[in-house]
């Protein structure tokens, strides 16, 4: 344990030093009001808002753990929701039903990169590339390229915009598929199978482990994570936009797994890592939407440029040469 | 005879690139007898020209991806360039900067071209993975090319020296079109005959070895990944020419379709096999595929992602069967 804590302090640094920036930007970014029955403020927003991603990075790093990418969740997501608008909307199905069946063919989605993947054996790249193009169009198709808008169920609404406890019920959700995930992984075999077959697959195979298996669930997994990413995104807007519902989103995934210091070569995983990496990204967001200097807020598009360069520092720190070198200079100090 | 028909088999790696010029080859004779008015010379040029900025990325992601690496960024670069020469060329009361288009064109190249070096660097000197740094790399570039202008896109109209370029025409052919062509002609040279070719398919074919033979590993990492986006940005002055405009939001998602098309082209996405030629042919499809909607009307364009998602898996598990194993 002291050794995942020890990873998790360098992101939960890097998120202080976002939040302490906000502060001295803008004294009022930790206050917290109650209006309506429900806590407001800055801090709700980022954890509102960072659901989406969080969900997507909890099934991408047991992907990335065993050496494998899934490029298409942002597909998945959308097409969650045009699946989902289509149920609701044209067939007026029961909202459980739509839920239920939305997430059971998200989850054949994972299922079919994972058949790819550990059955057929193609490059995880390449193998979930085919969804990551394909799905928008089969998103697309079910909405005929329309945005669909979603106004007909409350219960639906409820899953993106509701209130839970005072507090939006993304959260709940997120905190929910964080505990679970964590509590089936990592104190069952499950996680150490994970990091087994990202480590050595060939070892793993001698030990007798199914390393298929263990392949086909995570991805099923990750396919599962992006459709209740997809609905919530999709309650959220209330409306199934298949153009650009999740576009990119698979990007923003890898990198907070990444910022939480699991690495893109498979074996050792950090769940909370990948978490706080969420956080990190969805706070640098929130941070460039609300910083003003000299009294004019800075323009959204500097939020890629920004992003870019956060990916780019941390990613350097990361790398083996880096720490190499601040080996030898710690050496040559002692 | 059953000399000639031996002869006449293709080689096992050659047998991707058959497939794709067998299947380009049906896909444009089903689309001639289906739809009237496909088998003029006017459509199979402006096939060429329309998809000539998405071709050059394509021709320079097959040597990223022939060296086993992967470039992301070159749609956000073709944005980029052509805005940046967009607004290089438009004059000082429209706000731009009025420049010459013979020095704004080699600007653009040449920056696109620094920028592509720099990745190559530091994915070389850091042993970072090339999708991540790439990825970097589009969010920076995406991002300046919407935070260079206010405008999102920028009309090149009336720029006297930029005219000439947009006016060129031999044999219905624009200049787009007749760049893409001879870019792929020299880089199929390029990647036969030459040294940094050769060095390209060896680091591709396994790093560790290149590196023992003595091959310049990391010069040519270098190169590579600055030919790429020297193709994106030559891609996105070819928009500009195409379009007469800049435009900070075009190439969204074209980094998948450059990637499709090296993959129906027959190389592998392991690098080390593959042709740049066998990428034209893969354009080639991607391009039909794409027109093919505006003919059938009620077909909507939409199930172009699908096909070409449908083609993708075709080819990949094609390569599983054809290609030699790689250990």
């Amino acid at each position: 344990m002291p050794e995942a804590l020890k990873k998790l302090l360098w992101p939960l640094a890097a998120l202080g030093v976002l939040l302490l920036f906000n502060t001295a930007m803008n004294p009022a970014f930790f206050s917290i009001t109650i209006s309506d029955g429900r806590l407001t403020g800055s801090l709700v927003d980022v954890l509102d808002r960072a659901t989406p991603v969080i969900l997507l990075a909890l099934g991408m790093t047991l992907v990335i753990a065993t050496a494998g990418v899934d490029l298409s969740v942002g597909a998945v997501m959308a097409m969650a929701g045009s699946l989902a608008a289509m149920l609701l909307v044209d067939m007026q199905a029961h909202l459980s039903a739509v839920i239920v069946l939305t997430l059971g063919v998200c989850a054949l989605a994972g299922l079919w990169n994972g058949v790819l993947v550990s059955i057929v054996g193609i490059q995880p790249i390449v193998a979930t590339l085919i969804l990551m193009v394909a799905g928008r169009g089969i998103a697309q198709l079910m909405t005929d390229g329309q945005i669909i808008p979603i106004d007909s169920s409350p219960g639906f609404a409820f899953l993106g915009g509701g209130t839970f406890l005072g507090l939006p019920f993304t959260i709940t959700l997120a905190v929910s598929a964080v505990v679970l995930t964590i509590v089936v992984i990592r104190f069952t075999a499950l996680g150490l199978f994970i990091e087994s077959v990202g480590g050595n697959e060939t070892a793993s195979r001698y030990a007798g482990l199914s390393v298929r298996g263990v392949r086909l669930s995570v991805y099923t997994f990750t396919g599962l994570c992006a459709g209740l990413a997809g609905l919530i995104y999709a309650s959220d807007i209330t409306a199934a936009d298949a153009n650009y519902a999740g576009l990119y989103l698979e990007l923003d995934a890898i990198l907070a797994v990444v910022l939480g210091g699991t690495s893109l070569m498979g074996g050792r995983f950090y769940l909370a890592g990948s978490v706080v990496g969420a956080l990190i990204i969805q706070t640098l967001n929130t941070t460039i939407l609300m910083t003003e200097i000299n009294g004019a807020s800075v323009p959204v598009e500097y939020n890629l440029v920004i992003k870019a360069l956060v990916v780019f520092v941390v990613c350097l720190l990361q790398s083996e040469t880096v720490k190499q070198m601040i080996m030898r200079r710690r050496a040559v100090h002692d | 005879m059953t000399d000639l028909i031996h002869r006449l088999r293709p080689k096992p790696q050659h047998v991707p690139l058959v497939a794709t010029a067998a299947v380009f080859i049906l896909l444009y004779a089903v689309a001639c007898i289906r739809y009237e008015g496909f088998a003029s010379w006017f459509q199979a040029t402006s096939l060429i020209a329309d998809n000539a900025p998405l071709g050059l990325a394509a021709i320079g992601m097959t040597f990223v991806i022939l060296s086993g690496g992967i470039d992301l960024s070159v749609g956000a670069v073709i944005a980029l360039s052509s805005i940046f020469l967009a607004s290089c060329l438009v004059p000082p009361d429209q706000g731009g900067a009025g420049m010459h288009a013979g020095v704004a064109i080699p600007l653009t190249l040449v920056g696109g071209t620094a920028f592509g070096a720099v990745m190559g660097a530091v994915i070389r000197v850091f042993k970072l993975p090339p999708f991540l740094v790439t990825l970097a790399g589009m969010f920076l570039v995406r991002g300046l090319a919407l935070v260079l202008t206010e405008q999102k896109r920028i009309s090149i109209i009336g720029v006297e020296s930029f005219d000439p370029l947009v006016d060129f025409l031999v044999f219905d052919f624009n200049l787009p079109a007749i760049v893409f062509i001879f870019a792929t002609l020299l880089a199929v040279a390029v990647a036969k005959y030459t040294r940094f070719g050769r060095t390209t398919y060896a680091i591709g074919g396994n790093e560790d070895s290149a590196n023992l033979m003595g091959l310049p590993v990391g010069s040519t990492t270098v190169k590579i990944y600055a030919l790429s986006s020297l193709c994106a940005a030559a891609g996105g002055v070819l928009h500009a020419i195409g379009s007469q405009s800049g435009d900070a939001s075009v190439g969204y998602l074209l980094e998948l379709d450059a990637i499709a098309a090296v993959v129906i082209g027959g190389t592998l996405l392991t690098g080390g096999y593959g042709y740049v030629i066998g990428t034209f042919l893969g354009l080639l499809i991607l391009a039909v595929i794409t027109v093919i909607p505006t003919y059938e009307g009620d077909l909507n364009a939409w199930w172009t992602r699908i096909v070409i998602g449908v083609l993708l898996l075709a080819f990949i598990l094609l390569q599983r069967v054809a290609q030699p194993r790689k250990t």
